[in-house]
């Protein structure tokens, strides 16, 4: 391949999104079978030690920006940096962690240098110096090779896909101050303030996911304090129910996950949905409880490593996809799961 | 203020999508608006009841995708169009954008534009931008509350680790999160209003452009591999048992 790697670190507050590691990660293989040299470019507040950082993973360059129109981000000032770099750098490829500031600068990136975007790809190739990218599409039921005829090629690479290169703290380097682009009278978006989720371990990124669905509101056993009218109950029991899923994630450092049925049903918030219409996730361990196994639900995880399926129905559709199932109560084969893990792991 | 929101016509989410002779097949599932944008309209539907003005819905597609556009009508948008032109069977989704931004400046004196977040055939995510950019437009994406006030619009972005709270002045894009609420469905007068709703269809020609350069190709769809999962169902006498049947089987596999 004829120009250089640029690579885009996503971070919040100088914390890099670990995706972003694992853009790296695919620039490195890219650089392995394709040749190039690989510059990284960080953005924002707190970007230079970032871009310190990543000399370590054997990258040629590194670039960064901490002009204060870049301290919050915003699309726009943003991508006129990544556009600057890659202009000068003569960039080849562009590559994007696959998060929300990942894709909408790819896609920014993409128009502003006449480029094509190819989003959240799980496989990368190099054949007669052109790029082939595999990437799932309707909901992970198909793959899509796809190529790009234009210069540069922009992906975004799908989280948990490619693997963070081994640090070698040896390597080090000094990184290149660049400068903004746009002028903050000519950035029409104001940030006004901002509110952080509560949600813990993120579950893009979670190694182990425990996902309850409706299954999780109907245990027979409890009593909803007095005064509360169905709807609430039936809330209060699901709450109960995601609090023993939460004991035993907590105890494996897990993610906590839910079908869309509890999210509508008010059980927990939308954070949590897994599926089509929720997080696309891919854990090395998915245990899914009270779950049926929705088509909707599945595209959503069917990549796991290993699917393990607790519910009542033996007929349920995730047993399909599991390594391993158990047909039984959620709240009998939980809570002993939970403290057999305890006993197992000495926590 | 007049809205203009952008939908796709795609395969029902519970379709079962394979590629049979080298071509995407999905049964007899149906053709549907794409759940994503069902929460634009939505989105559009609630800024125009407390603003004013019209809400346009806009597709690009076959002929077929006036059913999506009716959808759209029976929620409560006041008109649709359709954009079809042979020219545009292979484009990408800057080529898209171009089209949607050529069409938005025909539509005329045009303040927001809405996006669903993705479309869940090609799950690209990156139309709802590109068209912003090409229109010169600020990109709030992602929007999970979405207020105006005293000409301003104010937006809560979602983002991995919180929320993100922007203000702006129109002309803007968005693109909408789930959390705006549950869509309504349409009502039984937006039903018969839409079923007899004539949808004009522009093509390349009316909106005074060429066709736009594709640079993205599918060489190729196929199916994925199949995944062989031998699943083991873990039995026992008490939950005791199969815990540590279970327990003991998952450490093997040096997940954890
Ligand atoms: C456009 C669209 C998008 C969608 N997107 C998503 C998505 O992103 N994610 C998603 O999850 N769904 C999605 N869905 C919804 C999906 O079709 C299903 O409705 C949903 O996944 C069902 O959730 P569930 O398995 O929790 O509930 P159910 O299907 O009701 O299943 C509950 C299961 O729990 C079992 N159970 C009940 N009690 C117990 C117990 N005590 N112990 C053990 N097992 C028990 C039952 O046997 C049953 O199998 C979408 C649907 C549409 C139309
Ligand atoms: N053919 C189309 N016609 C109208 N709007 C579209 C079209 N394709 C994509 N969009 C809009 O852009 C969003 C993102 O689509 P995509 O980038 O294809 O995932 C969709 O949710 C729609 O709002």
């Amino acid at each position: 391949m004829n120009g250089k790697i640029l690579v885009i670190i996503d971070h919040f507050k100088g914390e890099a999104l670990p995706a972003s590691w694992e853009a790296v990660g695919a620039a490195s293989e890219l650089a392995r079978s394709g040749g190039g040299q690989i510059a990284v470019l960080v953005l924002g507040a707190e970007s230079k030690p970032l871009a310190e950082q990543v000399f370590q993973f054997g990258v040629q360059e590194a670039y960064y920006c901490d002009d204060p129109t870049l301290t919050d981000y915003r699309p726009s000032p943003y991508a006129a940096v990544v556009a600057s770099v890659a202009r000068k750098l003569s960039a080849a490829v562009l590559l994007f962690p696959t998060t929300v500031r990942g894709r909408e600068l790819a896609a920014l990136s993409a128009v502003e240098l006449g480029g094509g975007v190819m989003p959240d790809v799980t496989e990368l190739e190099v054949s007669d110096g052109k790029i082939l990218a595999t990437r799932p599409v309707y909901a992970g039921k198909l793959l899509a090779r796809v190529v790009c005829e234009a210069t540069p090629a922009v992906i975004t690479t799908r989280v948990r896909a490619f693997k963070k290169p081994a640090a070698d703290p040896a390597h080090g380097g000094e990184p290149v101050r660049v400068e903004a682009v746009i002028p903050e009278e000519d950035i029409r978006v104001k940030v006004a303030g901002y509110t952080r989720s509560e949600t813990g371990v993120s579950l893009s990124d979670a190694n182990v996911i425990i996902s309850g669905g409706r299954g999780v509101s109907n245990n027979p056993e409890l009593s909803p304090p007095a005064g509360m009218d169905e709807k609430q109950a039936e809330i209060w029991r699901a709450q109960q129910g995601f609090k023993m899923i939460g004991e035993l994630a907590a105890l494996l450092g897990a993610a906590v996950g839910a079908s869309r049925a509890a999210v509508d049903a008010g059980y927990i918030p939308y954070e949590h949905q897994v599926g089509q219409t929720g997080k696309i996730v891919s854990p090395d361990l998915y245990i899914a409880c009270g779950i049926s196994g929705a088509i909707q639900h599945l595209a959503g995880m069917r990549s796991s490593k290993v699917i393990v399926a607790i519910n009542k129905d033996p007929e349920a559709p995730i047993f399909k996809l599991a390594r391993f199932g158990v047909v039984g109560d959620i709240y009998k084969i939980v809570p002993a799961l939970t403290d057999e893990f305890h006993k197992r792991l000495g926590k | 203020m007049n809205i203009v929101v952008c939908v796709k016509q795609v395969p029902d989410s519970a379709a079962k999508v394979v590629v049979e002779g080298g071509r995407v097949s999905w049964g007899d599932a149906p053709l549907v608006l794409n759940p994503w944008d069902e929460y634009a309209v939505e989105a559009a539907l609630l800024l125009q009841e407390a603003a004013g003005g019209d809400v346009t819905v806009l597709s690009v597609g076959g002929e077929s995708a006036k059913e999506a556009l009716k959808t759209a009508l029976a929620m409560g948008c006041s008109q649709a169009i359709l954009i079809s032109d042979p020219a545009l069977d292979a484009a990408d989704s800057q080529a898209i954008a171009r089209v949607l931004c050529a069409a938005i400046k025909k539509v005329g004196g045009v303040e927001a534009a809405f996006f669903g977040r993705q479309a869940i055939d090609g799950d690209m995510g990156v139309t709802g931008v590109q068209t912003a950019h090409l229109l010169g437009w600020p990109m709030l994406g992602l929007a999970a509350r979405v207020e105006f006030e005293n000409g301003k619009l104010r937006v809560e972005r979602s983002f991995e680790e919180g929320r993100q709270i922007v203000e702006c002045q129109l002309p803007a894009a968005l693109s909408i999160s789930k959390d705006i609420g549950e869509p309504r469905y349409p009502s039984f007068m937006g039903i018969r209003k839409a079923s007899r709703a004539e949808i004009p269809t522009w093509d390349l020609a009316a909106l005074g452009i060429e066709a736009p350069v594709s640079v993205v190709r599918w060489p190729e769809v196929f199916n994925p591999p199949v995944r062989e999962v031998k699943t083991e169902m873990i039995e026992g006498g008490s939950p005791q048992e199969i815990a540590e049947k279970l327990v003991a089987k998952i450490l093997e596999e040096k997940v954890l």
